[in-house]
């Protein structure tokens, strides 16, 4: 599951789609299991009508969880050290969202070998949503 | 965010991995998680932002017997309230412009943290659509029942004279 520093080199890259279409029953559910209820999240009429959106719109950390589930997948279970993103579009329901890990230096930390990886998730226009950061235990 | 106990529990955790979309068995099924190289059930990467639910004063959740600013009948229950965020998003024009975790160790389930925040950095600029911007961080340690560090979060909340192009 988790992976070799001999296996990996700077440049390897790993990309999920991590949501199609996004619902606005997700992110109601993300609301609930966060325990994050801002109305501009949920509640169209709160959001148009009083906040000026155009719209409900994802919870930054929605979509931070789902590009964390890519790299979870991609280093393995509980071998993040580091992860942190900038949110950097608003993401609207209906999104399809890519998120891309790529290695940008592996080095030695108290004697472990520690994987750097630039964080990018991008929506169904390409237009960067997530701009971050992570690092990660390897074998 | 502050909680005297965040109780790690089986049940939350696999409703945030649901909610996040994530299928990973080692939240779902605590006899695989005990096959797995950490051996319990953890939490996903950004489950400690769910110790929300345990901070009795988090700005955006209904509380009991007081007034609510979503929408009921009409399109705001109260008059719209300054000053929300505590380094969240807020309705009244704060959002969350970044958020990072250091992991000294994996949340796992039957850890009871606490969460203990404290200003950080703040800083203005000027927004791509003009009006001012300002930044503030806030530093959330959480730490496990003996004391020890479990997860430092910071995150920095972003006030806007006008809606944000931000999350």
């Amino acid at each position: 599951m988790s992976l070799k520093a001999t296996e990996v080199k700077v440049g390897d890259t790993h990309e999920e789609e991590v949501c199609r279409n996004l619902s606005r029953t997700q992110i109601v559910q993300y609301a609930g299991t966060s325990g994050d209820y801002n109305p501009l999240h949920s509640d169209e009429i709160f959001t148009t009508q009083i906040a000026g959106y155009p719209s409900v719109f994802a919870h930054g950390m929605l979509s931070m969880g789902m590009t964390g589930r890519m790299l979870t997948n991609y280093v393995g279970d509980g071998r993040l050290k580091s992860y942190g993103v900038r949110f950097t579009a608003q993401v609207f329901p209906g999104a399809t969202l890519t998120a891309k890990a790529t290695i940008t230096d592996i080095r030695e930390e108290n004697g472990e070998k520690i994987a750097d990886i630039e964080v990018s998730t991008t929506d169904e226009a390409g237009t960067q949503i997530i701009k971050g950061k992570a690092s990660a235990l390897l074998d | 965010m502050a909680a005297d106990k965040f109780p790690i529990e089986a049940g939350h955790i696999m409703m945030f991995a649901r909610s996040i979309g994530d299928a990973n068995k080692i939240y779902y099924d605590a006899d695989y998680a005990k096959s797995t190289e950490p051996g319990a059930t953890i939490a996903p990467p950004t489950f400690v932002q769910a110790s929300a639910q345990f901070d009795p004063n988090y700005f955006l959740r209904p509380k009991i017997g007081e007034e609510w600013f979503g929408s009921a009948k009409e399109a705001t229950g109260i008059t719209k309230q300054e000053g929300s965020g505590g380094g969240g998003s807020g309705g009244g024009g704060g959002l969350h412009a970044e958020q990072h975790y250091v992991y000294h160790r994996q949340v796992k389930v039957g850890d009871v943290l606490t969460a203990t925040s404290k200003p950080g950095k703040s800083w203005e600029k000027e927004g791509r659509r003009g009006g001012k911007l300002m930044f503030s961080e806030s530093v959330t340690e959480y730490r496990d029942q003996s004391g020890e560090l479990v997860v430092t979060a910071t995150s920095v909340g972003v006030r806007t004279e006008k809606p944000a192009t931000l999350v």
